[in-house]
């Protein structure tokens, strides 16, 4: 089946009911969004369907025809995903790093419909990403400090 | 494809600098004062740079490291060090991973928080050695005397013909220069640091991992691969005892479907006995899985369940058992004291769950074996796989990826030989196996499970006289020897019989516990347990005696002075010389008087508002933290700060250190407010994260303050960091309950203590 991700039109040899994670990773050699619970508990897999942060664990294949996909490959592509990429290497965010996909394009997913998020909005949108190392005090400080390189930007 | 993937045959065939297949001079067999660090592991240490670092004609440096990366930021690390003694221009430093290679680059276990520990100065010399030979192939190529050239910044100077040549251009001819032996280097004078120890220096991965290109083992791709996923025992020893697969066999995708045979005995690092199915993706061997029909022997601990096992655990710390250390006379004490105090703490078994869970690659081509594993132990990963399939261990490859957290589960590569174990079945065929989140909690190496039980008397004036701490928990040699029943050296000196407390009585017993389940290294160890009683139980003390928590704890620990590991009978010492690690109790001190100094120690606050303290010493590093929580009307507990005061001795890499004591205080947050797995007829009782829960974001500590005590000097022996931010968290954490609401909590995790 065709899918749109990251721009592109891609053939995905895939049985319908595959959800995304698996036909990115399996099919497409596309690893960057990673597998951590399988039940959508966890976040490490969010990708954006549409510009909405979507689990691609429990994500058919079968559910996404004609919808526009964006990975942690691709997200670098946006303001705000290019904004969060500096704003993580400025601020040092990861430890393992596997969870970090993840979490950037949560954030990214919240920096794209509120510009300013205050603490209350970042724990909204981030609290389904677990980070086993706990960086969460510099993921929220990299959220910021992304935001504030955009509204000087705009 | 990302740097640590390059197979380092290809990458130095790549390379036309400094090319560096070791001729390798034997280790003089230690018949003279022992060693330690990397010269006291059981391969030893080369100051080789022809083994860790190359450079390529373009200039560009690029350091081997040999330890595994989990997080702890030693893949930079590492590089930081051999790049200042070198002087290189950090912009032109690149890393790449060492394969699984003990006899080549000295021990390779990613574990104990001793990476940096033991590799600071090795890799120094290492820098100045490929520095050395730089600076001497530039003499040679001017006929100038060597010292009257040096290094500055990747270039070879000559001041007095200002001729200059890159370190590119030189690596060549240095290549050949014999490796100057170590008594000969000279290493930089610190004040001349220029990486070592200092700010605003990025992970080199960090660019990799926010573009999601960082390859984790669960990443590795190879021509032609499959995808493996297993169903093991449930119950720990148990076993197939028959299985139809046909179902499963006839779904589109399935390419086989194998039985992995279990080891009697020990469970080692050897795989469980369990049914893989193989086939085309992850998701459809996942789909095989669940048609499979399969009949399980549960063996000798289908009976065991943690409630009753925690009765017994009590029972046996209700009795005297194996006295470990003993000072004074405990019991006469004990019977005069004008009070006693007594309390019994309990903390459960814990999974380690990675984020990444347990997954490897592997391939065998012409009866070669390569293995790609997230791997805290690449030897023991070759030596288990070789082992496995009947190889000889040169025949085999272990490339060690990123790992996606370790805490010490990927020490243990049981997953890895499943991996190669499958690929031969497929004939040598790729296979990668992938651990689901329920795989990973069902069949961890858990963190042991633990009754603390400890006793003290105090005198009228409330000065503590007697002490006696009883230690019940199954050890982790259970899973190298049959039915050991006490806690090994290496537990004890985790802060149960190395408490360096001024008591003229004490007493620390070890009663017999038997385990039911594969015990592992979860980070810090034994020193959760430990730490989590005795720092509660001196909280409970300073109440009983109406005093403040810190000037009791201060008592307690008394006078500076340093104490020698052997008199608190601790023979193990984190396997480091107690000359130059005794016990420094006026380091202990000074974290503790910091910490508090920071955190407003003393501070009146509303009622439902509390501070805790703990500290503790382990992995010869000092920690005290204090945390600030509020408990709600209705239970709801919420942690606006927490500072946490750390002295390592040197810090090498400092945003590293403050980035693994955040991780800990959150991680140690995470297991006293949600860590447990609990067993029934012989099965692990959580599945994913919605029953196995750990902190999230909105619940993790909003602020937290680390406070770094500057080393005495340069010269100072460096301290662990990974492991020892973590176990003074659970019990400031539950002391600050205490202080907000009275309510001691003497089990762990805190889950629903707290509701009203």
């Amino acid at each position: 089946m065709e899918l749109t991700i990251n721009g592109a039109k891609m053939n995905v040899a895939a049985a319908d009911d595959t959800p995304l994670l698996w036909a990115l990773r399996d099919r497409l050699g596309m690893t960057g969004t990673k597998f951590g619970c399988g039940m959508a508990l966890c976040g490490a897999c969010t990708v954006h369907v549409d510009g909405v942060a979507t689990r691609a664990c429990i994500t058919p294949i079968a559910a996404l025809a004609g919808k526009k996909i964006v990975t942690i490959e691709g997200i670098g592509a946006t303001p705000q995903g290019k904004a969060l990429q500096t704003a993580w290497s400025t601020v040092n965010v990861p430890q393992c790093g596997y969870c970090q996909s993840g979490q950037i394009m949560a954030a990214a997913a919240l920096l794209a419909k509120n510009a300013k998020p205050n603490d209350a909005d970042i724990d909204t949108a981030m609290t389904g990403n677990i980070c086993r190392c706990g960086t969460y005090p510099r993921i929220r400080a990299a959220i910021k400090q992304a935001a504030a390189g955009l509204e000087n930007k705009a | 494809m990302s740097a640590q993937m390059i197979d380092r045959r290809e990458f130095l065939a790549g390379l036309s600098g400094l090319v560096l297949v070791a001729s390798v001079s034997r280790i003089a067999k230690a018949a003279e004062a022992p060693k330690y660090g990397a010269d006291g592991m059981e391969h030893g240490w080369r100051d080789d740079p022809l083994l860790f670092v190359a450079i390529g004609e373009d200039g560009i440096v690029t350091v081997v490291v040999h330890r595994s990366e989990m997080g702890q930021g030693i893949r930079t690390g590492l590089p930081i060090v051999v790049a200042d003694e070198l002087d290189a221009d950090w912009s032109k430093v690149r890393v790449t991973q060492a394969p699984g290679d003990e006899e080549k680059f000295g021990n390779q276990d990613t574990d104990g928080s001793r990476s940096m520990r033991h590799h600071f100065d090795p890799m120094r010399r290492v820098g100045a050695a490929a520095r050395t030979m730089l600076e001497a192939a530039a003499a040679a190529t001017w006929n100038v005397p060597v010292n009257s050239v040096r290094a500055v910044n990747h270039e070879v100077v000559h001041e007095q013909s200002g001729r200059r040549l890159g370190y590119g251009a030189l690596a060549h001819a240095a290549a050949k220069l014999p490796v100057p032996p170590r008594e000969s280097l000279r290493l930089k004078n610190p004040a001349q640091f220029r990486y070592i120890g200092k700010e605003n220096i990025p992970l080199l991965d960090v660019d990799d991992i926010s573009h999601g290109r960082a390859q984790y083992g669960i990443d590795t791709r190879l021509d032609g691969m499959l995808y493996a996923v297993v169903a093991r025992s449930p119950v720990f020893g148990g076993k197939v005892a028959k299985f139809d697969a046909a179902t499963a066999q006839a779904m589109p995708g399935v390419v086989k479907v194998v039985e992995i045979p279990g080891t009697p005995g020990p469970a080692l690092f050897s795989p469980l006995n369990g049914i893989a199915v193989i086939a085309e993706d992850t998701w459809i061997a996942m789909q095989a899985r669940q048609a499979l029909q399969i009949e399980w022997n549960d063996g000798p601990h289908g009976t065991y369940d943690s409630v009753a096992y925690r009765a017994e655990l009590e029972q046996a710390a209700r009795k005297p058992g194996l006295v470990l250390r003993e000072v004074g006379d405990v019991d006469a004490t004990m019977a005069k004291a004008a009070r006693k105090v007594e309390a019994e703490y309990y903390l459960p078994h814990l999974a380690h769950a990675t984020m990444e869970p347990p997954s490897a690659a592997a391939r065998i081509v012409d009866g070669r074996c390569e293995v790609w594993a997230p791997t805290q132990a690449p030897q023991a990963t070759r030596e288990n796989v070789a082992k496995r399939l009947g190889l000889p261990l040169e025949k085999v490859t272990v490339h060690v990826t990123l790992l996606g957290g370790g805490f010490g589960r990927k020490s243990k590569p049981d997953f890895a030989t499943e991996a190669a174990f499958l690929s031969q079945q497929m004939g040598g065929r790729p296979v990668k196996v992938v651990w689901t989140r329920e795989d990973d909690l069902h069949h961890d190496y858990y963190h042991t499970v633990s009754v603390e039980r400890l006793q003290a008397g105090l005198d009228a004036q409330g000065k503590t006289t007697a002490w006696l701490h009883r230690s019940v928990a199954p050890t982790i040699v259970s899973i190298f020897a049959p039915d050991p029943q006490h806690e090994a050296p290496f537990e004890q000196g985790l802060g149960l019989i190395n408490v360096p407390f001024n008591v003229p009585n004490l007493r620390i017993e070890n009663p017999a516990a038997v385990a039911h389940t594969r015990i592992g290294w979860f980070r810090s160890v034994s020193n959760v347990p430990h730490a989590f009683a005795v720092q509660c139980f001196v909280s409970e003390l300073a109440a009983a005696a109406g005093r403040d928590h810190r000037d009791f704890l201060l008592d307690l620990i008394g006078p500076p002075r340093r104490i020698d590991p052997a008199a608190l009978k601790d023979s193990w010492n984190h396997g480091e010389s107690p000359m130059r690690y005794p016990v420094d109790t006026g380091r202990l001190r000074r974290v503790i008087e910091t910490v508090t100094r920071e955190a407003g120690w003393g501070r009146k606050l509303p009622r439902g508002q509390g501070l805790g303290l703990a500290a503790h010493y382990s992995f010869v590093s000092y920690t005290a933290a204090v945390v600030a929580i509020e408990v709600g009307a209705d239970g709801k507990l919420t942690i606006p700060r927490v500072d946490i005061a750390f002295d390592c001795g040197p810090q090498i890499y400092p945003d590293r250190i403050r980035s693994q004591l955040e991780g800990a205080v959150i991680m140690g947050v995470s297991l006293a407010t949600y860590g447990e797995i609990t067993f029934k007829n012989g099965r692990a009782q959580q599945d994913n994260f919605n029953t196995y829960q750990v902190t999230r974001m909105a619940e993790a500590p909003r602020e937290i303050r680390v406070h770094l005590l500057p080393a005495a000097d340069w010269s100072q022996p460096l301290g662990g960091v990974g492991e020892p931010g973590l176990p003074p968290i659970a019990p400031a954490l539950c002391n600050a309950i205490f202080a907000a609401t009275g309510k001691r909590i003497r089990q762990l995790p805190i889950a629903e203590q707290l509701a009203t």
